[in-house]
């Protein structure tokens, strides 16, 4: 379903700021595969995540996205193969438009957007159905402005937003990160129950390695631009965060000192 | 002597009669805001183009009459320039990557040179209306305001219809959060330019009726039409949640949006009306707008601020122990 071959990516080229952010990635998922990747602080992680969304053009590599080469697509072409959920909650939806009328925008994602209207009655009968199932009594608000809710109510309602129009990839990233943890927990239980009942090829950057182990049949883990480490079915369901530690150890050469992660 | 006879200049009936004029030239501005309402609000660009759109609409409406064009088809014509001139500003916002508010005083400054031209080298155009037959005119008030009032409707329902569409949705949406519109599929570089056509194709129209009904085309005639402009919307909004303080359907909102025009201008009549210079309308209009666009800010201020929590915390602490706690 995603395929990246050879990525690489620097950023600021020829300058004393010079940075490999991605070097040499290859990746493949698999239709439905949910994999959840983790590293420390400039691993690039959701840099990968950002290569595949066609925030900038990458410097060398191919992506593909359904057997389609999206690498020459910007972002918005590219916006009809992929959802995404960003870390920051106000990114993912338009404060001063109405619940229903953000909803009605994600459901025309990839379509020619004409003079039809914005919104029709049998389109806002589906989305108090959807909100409903969400269990934060938003469809009693369908037209409230966005900008009125709360962060776990606006990444909750982003992530119906991504899958509404089932995408070809779902890209989240560290979108639990911005929330208190009882939110986070609520926000990744609504996010499981969405990638499961649409069976979705997910790529979930994370910053706790608890729920990267959680959830997902895949894991990998990178540093300094590059995958160190990879794991799958019975073998990550089996993983602990001490044997995460400890390969991180073996195969970058040095401890994984981010607090964030331990914690996690 | 001098004194009393300004005073006795000043009477009611004399402001009274120039209240329908004035309501007249607001509608006008208010058609103009309208447009200014989409780049400023909708898309959430500072758009200064609109100086120079304003009197493109002017100088080309006047110049085609002249020559023999039906009125109507030259409001028409102006409208086309002004969405031209829009898209130029648009390509070089968009395309090219030049702040929106760098790219609107551009295609404004290349105006300057492009009206002028369009008026045959001349600064003014006059257009008699007792000559040619206009949409618009001083000569016929009451009709004017029917005409003016009219065309404000229409144009308030095309907005209303637009903005309700897909295409609509898509536009608005851009200028909220342009990162999540990129994320759905919206080209929203397309969306801003579209806009920014958008509104000074109306800019450009209220240009257009401004000149026939004054009877001339100056170039110097849009001048400050932004400031005039964001003083409409303001004034519009501000009352409008002062009114309906639950909130109202977007026909309202545009529907104050020209009241607000109307509003402006006629604080103007009443300044000429006080024989004050009209060299100064300038100073007064950027003071009134300064005071409205504050307005917001000071008011949240008043609610919560730095000054207010030491009272507060004065207060509790008892007089004493105002630094000590």
């Amino acid at each position: 379903m995603l395929k990246l071959v050879n990525v690489c990516k620097t950023f600021n080229t020829g300058t004393i700021n010079e940075r490999k952010a991605l070097i040499d990635i290859n990746l493949e998922l698999n239709e439905g595969d949910f994999i959840t990747v983790i590293g420390g602080n400039g691993a690039g992680k959701s840099t990968v995540l950002n290569a595949v969304a066609g925030i900038w053009p990458v410097d060398s590599g191919a992506i593909f996205i359904d057997g389609n080469n999206v690498t020459g697509m910007p972002e918005h072409v590219r916006a009809k193969f992929i959802g995404r959920v960003f870390q920051d909650p106000m990114m993912g939806t338009a404060p001063d438009m109405q619940i229903e009328e953000n909803l009605a925008l994600a459901l025309r994602r990839g379509k020619r957007r004409g003079l039809g209207w914005g919104v029709t009655a049998k389109e806002k009968v589906e989305f108090k159905q959807k909100l409903s199932r969400l269990g934060l009594g938003l469809e009693d608000r369908m037209t409230s402005k966005v900008g009125l809710l709360s962060g776990g109510q606006r990444q909750a309602l982003t992530l119906l937003m991504a899958s509404i129009q089932r995408p070809k990839l779902l890209l989240l990233d560290e979108h639990t990160a911005a929330l208190d943890p009882a939110t986070a927990a609520l926000v990744l239980e609504i996010t499981e129950q969405i990638v499961s009942e649409n069976n979705l090829t997910t790529l979930m950057v994370t910053h706790n390695m608890g729920d990267a182990i959680k959830y997902g049949n895949r894991l990998i883990m990178m540093n300094e631009g590059r995958i160190i480490y990879e794991v799958s079915g019975e073998e990550k369901k089996s993983l602990t965060k001490d044997d995460l530690m400890k390969k991180f150890a073996a195969v970058s050469g040095t401890q994984l000192d981010s607090d964030e992660m331990l914690l996690g | 002597m001098i004194l009393t006879n300004f005073v006795s200049a000043i009477t009611f009936a004399n402001l009274i009669g120039r209240l329908p004029g004035g309501i007249a030239q607001g509608i006008i501005w208010g058609i103009m805001a309208l447009g200014v309402y989409i780049s400023f609000r909708i898309l959430n660009l500072a758009d200064l183009s609109v100086d120079g759109t304003f009197a493109t609409g002017g100088a080309v409406s006047v110049m085609l009459i002249l020559a023999g064009c039906p009125a109507w088809l030259a409001c028409i014509c102006a409208m086309v320039s002004g969405i031209i001139a829009g898209i130029v500003t648009g390509l070089l916002h968009a395309k090219l990557g030049i702040p929106a508010i760098l790219a609107g005083i551009l295609t404004q400054f290349a105006l300057y040179s492009i009206n002028l031209r369009i008026m045959g080298m001349a600064a003014n155009q006059p257009a008699n209306p007792d000559v040619y037959n206009l949409v618009i005119t001083m000569r016929k008030i009451p009709l004017s305001i029917v005409v003016g009032a009219v065309l404000a409707i229409v144009l308030m329902v095309l907005l209303y219809w637009y903005f309700g569409t897909e295409q609509g949705s898509a536009m608005r949406a851009s200028g909220s959060n342009p990162a999540m519109g990129n994320a759905l599929g919206i080209n929203v570089n397309t969306m801003k330019i579209i806009g920014l056509a958008l509104s000074n194709g109306m800019v450009a129209l209220a240009g257009s009726l401004m000149a026939q009904y004054q009877g001339f085309a100056d170039i110097n005639m849009g001048r400050g039409a932004i400031v005039i402009g964001l003083a409409a919307v303001i004034i519009g909004e501000i009352l409008c949640d002062a009114i309906f303080k639950k909130g109202c359907n977007f026909f309202i909102r545009l529907l104050f949006v020209v009241i607000g025009g109307i509003i402006y201008y006629i604080v103007m009549v009443i300044i000429l009306w006080l024989k004050l210079d009209p060299n100064d309308l300038k100073l007064f209009t950027a003071i009134i707008v300064a005071i409205f666009l504050a307005a917001p800010y000071l008011q949240k201020l008043r609610k919560t601020s730095f000054k207010n929590a030491f009272k507060k915390s004065v207060k509790m602490l008892g007089k004493e122990d105002k630094n000590n706690a």
